[in-house]
């Protein structure tokens, strides 16, 4: 849930099929870390919210299928090795890695291992490199934790989501609830971090079920917690549900008392927000992939529906997994079309990036509009005045769930 | 029954004893057009092939809504017991904005057909023009319409045209302009039943204008009615109210097609060219006369069209201004009654106050302004003028509640109307009860038939301008009519009430009203705009005020979150859109002060819930 992806792709320019890339991303690379997400598009079930790029596995077959996926997506890392080469890029060892989906734990843990390997085999490791994998609570046991941990991976993140039964029955999610200290465990045995995600304002959900989710989650003691509003996209069957008035609307006053609510229950567990929908233990243990994100660094997406971006060039590859497979069995660029950020864009996106970091934004690299708007912002208690006079801008608790209006109160007219 | 006339009388050597003018007097929707379109097809102008329907009616708006606002007028031949006469149709706007109008176009013609839908009985406002009509001494001629329409009642009806109009309901003429069942009848008593137009062939030329119009080819056409002598083309002739002189470059007769003819004699109708461009240099009701051998003495009757309702029209997008400010200035030129000035608002912009007749004329300018002129446009809540008199004796005339002064008012009077409903009797309560709620006085009450009576009240017009006839219209299960003129003007107790958002006057919103209603505007606009403006950062008192007195409050609770919790895998680029999207939202709302307010909310807060219901409609 850190990090999924859309079913929906944005507009861009065309990709050119051998993947090479402009000499601009040679601009300051030195500065930039690379990181590598790998995205795996399959779940068990369809959750009733999800929009994510995502398929049931008998909604597959062929080269798409998830027995030829692990390979599919090995031809991808050897095909961006290749571009990032062909393009002039220093060789960089590799981060962060990121397992994403769907569910990446319902392909075998071998082939999650085959995948990493031959990323690691093609870029190698930075020393202490964070490697994280999402799992559904349903789909690892004790054996295949410790092969991710013994394969080199160091995190895993559960989708927990809710403590309570009939939250989780709106959300479709299978898991029982009981499964996950256990889970938590087995994690911990191997040897890996632990987060948790959740999510909350789910149709239904009261105050006091939300505050069950949590208080059960903290008790497993996380290194890290994410929570998330839950967001109606159009096209799922929860907005269908929602329209026809089998669930209760979405109610963002709702959503607000329930992020205070985590906030305040996360912090006094000890964790600290370092982005507005993730806590950490300690500072080492925010999820630095998340933050590569925020911050601007460079990732190179592998699979289906995947984002990336280098230098200020972003793109994505083609949504469906067929089509993917195809592209790569051809020996081309899966990309479905990208952009090539301007100054001003790049300056657009790191101030609503930034924004939303513990961290903060530097006001001095504001111009004249951001720091006009800055005194505004105290007054509005929507930043932290301490901080704005050390020179940055670090939101507050309000200032988080209005984190969007704040990014469009400083950005450049 | 009459064949159709084997020749026709030639214009400008037409013998005043075979010419015929009438006009039609009906209500909107009782078949007017239909019954014109059937005679124009009947007397063999325009062939069947060419008949579109409603010949007469020439812009899409009223072709659509079924008024008509320009009259015209179409010459017809008709032959009876072997003469062929000229007939001579003037078509007359029908509605009560329009009444200087139509008062012209009446005094062009020596006879009116009262045209009367046989399955709905008269209506205020063709009562009013039917006064009009007699008050200028025309021969009137009773016609039923739509007579093949299963509900009709021509039994019922036609007693009371007699009742009205006195003679007996036998000689009320029933018709169906749709099938055309007597047409020709009615054809051959207009020639039989009018008198002949009667004028001085030697005196100097005197005609009067009825209409107007703006030709984008031509120029201004104006139509005219020969009283006296005669009009020749190429010669120089003269405006008399304003003395203006312009060479006539063509003279003509309509159809219904313009064909220009050698003149036009007494009594004739027909249509004069002379290039120039604004209406205005050719008004409703003047004497065109020879320059070279002019009149001594103008016909009577003319006026200056007098507006009555004020509204601010305002581009919804700034930059359209110059727009709008070019498209008045050439609606301008075919509408002498359209008048405007610049003017500002802090909260719209940069607009236009117009002044209208009525509010017919301002939905249709507002209209013609968005379709032919691709503009969208905020109007605010119409206005009537107000003249206040200060405590230093100062006079000041408002057309805009922003304007009323701040100073010691000593009085404030307010411009009258003499209304007059139609309805049957059943719903006689519930208009006492809708004039009385509107500080209307009753003037009397009359029964026109057994079961219809017609209602006189004083109102201010300020009461009627905004939705009094769409809740008459709802009260009286559509049944009621309307009409109203001017009937000067009285003191009367007005207050203007502000609207604040955060403390800050929205000009736009002000108003002024009786006092005993102040409370309740600030009611109406203060829950409006709490359900119209989204939430805010911050909390947004909203506020109605009579100076510094509050009188209704309202909140918009503070906005507490807008922050998308998660940005989707990496797409980077779709969240950039979303704030790329919500940042240009944000260039289209109007700052009030701290208050983001949308376009919409004032377009939503200054329309009335039936005009809502229109547009949906």
């Amino acid at each position: 849930m850190e990090d999924t992806l859309p079913s929906v792709l944005p507009l861009g320019d065309p990709a050119p099929v051998d993947g090479l890339l402009p000499p601009q991303v040679l601009d300051g690379v030195g500065s930039r870390k690379f990181g590598l997400y790998v995205h795996i598009p399959f779940c068990a079930v369809r959750c009733g919210y999800c929009d994510f790029n995502t398929y049931t596995a008998t909604e597959l077959g062929g080269g798409a299928s998830q027995a030829a996926y692990a390979s599919t997506a090995v031809s991808e890392v050897e095909f961006a090795s290749r571009a990032l080469n062909a393009s002039g890029l220093p060789h960089r060892p590799l981060s962060t890695v990121f397992f994403g989906g769907g569910t990446p734990t319902l392909l075998p843990a071998e082939d999650l291992a085959r995948i990493l390997g031959a990323a690691v085999g093609q870029w190698g490791l930075e020393p202490g490199a964070e490697v994280t994998t999402e799992a559904n609570p349903d789909s690892v046991t004790r054996e295949s934790l410790q092969l991710l941990a013994d394969a080199g991976f160091t995190r895993v993140s559960f989708g927990m989501q809710s403590a309570v039964p009939h939250v989780l029955k709106v959300l479709d999610r299978t898991h029982t609830p009981s499964r996950v200290p256990l889970v938590v465990q087995w994690a911990r045995d191997a040897g890996l971090a632990v987060s948790l995600d959740l999510i909350y304002g789910t149709p239904g959900e009261s105050m006091a079920d939300w505050r069950t989710s949590l208080e059960t989650a903290l008790s497993y003691e996380p290194d890290h917690i994410s929570a998330y509003a839950l967001i109606v996209e159009d096209g799922t069957k929860l907005a269908a549900q929602i329209r026809r008035g089998e669930v209760p609307q979405i109610d963002d006053d709702d959503h607000a008392a329930k992020y205070e609510l985590a906030d305040q229950l996360i912090s006094e567990a000890g964790l600290d927000w370092y982005e507005v929908s993730n806590w950490s233990r300690s500072p080492e243990q925010a999820c630095r992939h998340n933050l590569a994100y925020w911050r601007g660094d460079d990732w190179w997406g592998i699979g289906p529906g995947a984002h990336s971006h280098v230098g200020g060039v972003r793109w994505w590859n083609v949504k469906h997994p067929a089509a993917y497979a195809n592209r790569l069995g051809e020996g081309v660029s899966p990309a479905a079309g990208r952009e090539t950020l301007d100054a001003g864009t790049r300056e657009v996106e790191r101030i609503m990036l930034e924004a939303r970091l513990g961290s903060g934004l530097e006001v001095d690299a504001l111009d004249k509009v951001g720091r006009h708007a800055v005194a505004g912002l105290i007054a509005d208690a929507l930043v932290e005045p301490a901080a704005a006079f050390q020179g940055r801008l670090v939101l507050t608790l309000k200032g988080r769930l209005l984190a969007d209006a704040v990014v469009r109160r400083i950005l450049p007219d | 029954m009459s064949p159709m006339a084997r020749t026709a009388p030639v214009p400008a050597a037409t013998d005043p004893a075979i010419i015929r003018n009438f006009c039609i007097i009906a209500h909107i929707d009782h078949g007017k057009s239909t019954l014109a379109d059937r005679m124009l097809q009947f007397t063999g102008v325009v062939k069947p092939r060419d008949m579109k329907a409603q010949y007469l009616d020439r812009m899409d708006i009223e072709r659509e809504r079924g008024i008509t606002i320009k009259s015209q007028a179409v010459r017809m031949p008709w032959e009876l017991d072997g003469t062929s006469y000229a007939l001579n149709m003037i078509d007359t706007p029908g509605h009560v904005d329009f009444t200087y109008e139509v008062s012209r176009s009446l005094a062009a013609c020596e006879g009116a057909i009262l045209l009367v839908d046989a399955a709905q009985g008269i209506e205020a406002q063709t009562l009013a023009n039917l006064y009009l009509a007699m008050e200028n001494n025309l021969t009137i001629i009773p016609v039923l319409n739509k007579i093949d329409l299963p509900a009709a009642q021509p039994e019922k009806y036609a007693a009371e045209l007699a009742n009205l109009i006195g003679g007996d309901p036998e000689d009320v003429l029933r018709v169906s302009g749709k099938t055309g069942v007597g047409v020709e009848e009615l054809l051959d008593k207009i020639v039989r039943d009018l008198p002949a137009p009667v004028g001085d062939a030697n005196a100097p030329a005197r005609a009067m204008i009825f209409d107007s119009v703006y030709d984008t080819y031509r120029g201004v056409v104006t139509y005219v009615r020969v009283v006296d002598g005669m009009l020749h083309p190429r010669e120089r002739i003269q405006m008399m109210s304003t003395k203006a002189t312009h060479e006539l470059l063509e003279i003509g007769v309509s159809s219904p097609e313009p064909t220009p003819s050698k003149g036009l004699g007494v009594g004739e109708v027909g249509y004069l060219i002379t290039g120039v461009k604004d209406v205005r240099q050719s008004k409703v009701g003047d004497t065109v006369t020879n320059q070279a051998k002019p009149a001594a003495k103008s016909l009577s009757g003319y006026a200056d069209a007098k507006p009555m309702v004020f509204s601010g029209l305002y581009p919804l997008d700034g930059t359209d201004y110059p727009v709008l400010r070019d498209a008045l200035e050439k609606l301008m030129l075919n509408d002498a009654a359209l008048i405007y000035e610049p003017e500002t608002s802090a909260a719209l912009g940069f607009g236009f106050r117009v002044g209208f007749l009525g509010l017919l004329h301002l939905e249709i300018t507002r209209e013609r302004l968005e379709r032919e002129y691709n503009l969208d446009l905020i109007s605010t809540a119409p206005n009537v003028e107000y003249e206040v008199t200060l405590e230093d004796k100062k006079v000041v005339h408002v057309t805009n509640p922003s304007e009323y002064p701040v100073g010691k008012v000593a009085e404030v009077r307010e411009p009258m109307v003499s209304a007059t409903i139609l309805a049957p009797n059943e719903f006689v309560g519930a208009i006492m009860e809708l004039c009385q709620s509107r500080r209307g006085v009753m003037g009397g009450m009359d029964y026109l038939s057994e079961d219809r009576v017609e209602i006189r009240y004083r109102l201010p017009l300020a009461e009627i301008v905004f939705d009094f006839f769409d809740i008459l219209k709802s009260k009286t299960r559509g049944y009621g009519s309307l009409d109203w003129k001017a009937d000067g003007e009285q003191v009367a107790d007005l207050v203007k009430v502000d609207i604040m958002l955060q403390g800050e006057q929205v000009d736009a919103f002000s108003a002024i009203t009786h006092r005993e209603k102040a409370y309740a505007y600030g009611v109406m606009m203060t829950t409006k705009l709490r359900e119209l403006i989204p939430r805010q950062q911050f909390e947004v008192p909203i506020q109605a005020a009579i100076g510094s007195r509050i009188i209704a409050r309202e909140s918009i609770r503070a906005i507490r979150k807008d922050v998308l919790a998660k940005c989707y895998g990496g797409d980077i680029t779709r969240k950039r859109k979303l704030l790329e999207k919500q940042k240009e939202g944000k260039k289209r709302m109007k700052m009030v002060g701290r208050v983001e307010v949308p376009q919409e909310a004032f377009i939503a807060a200054l329309t009335t819930d039936e005009s809502k219901d229109k547009a949906k409609k």
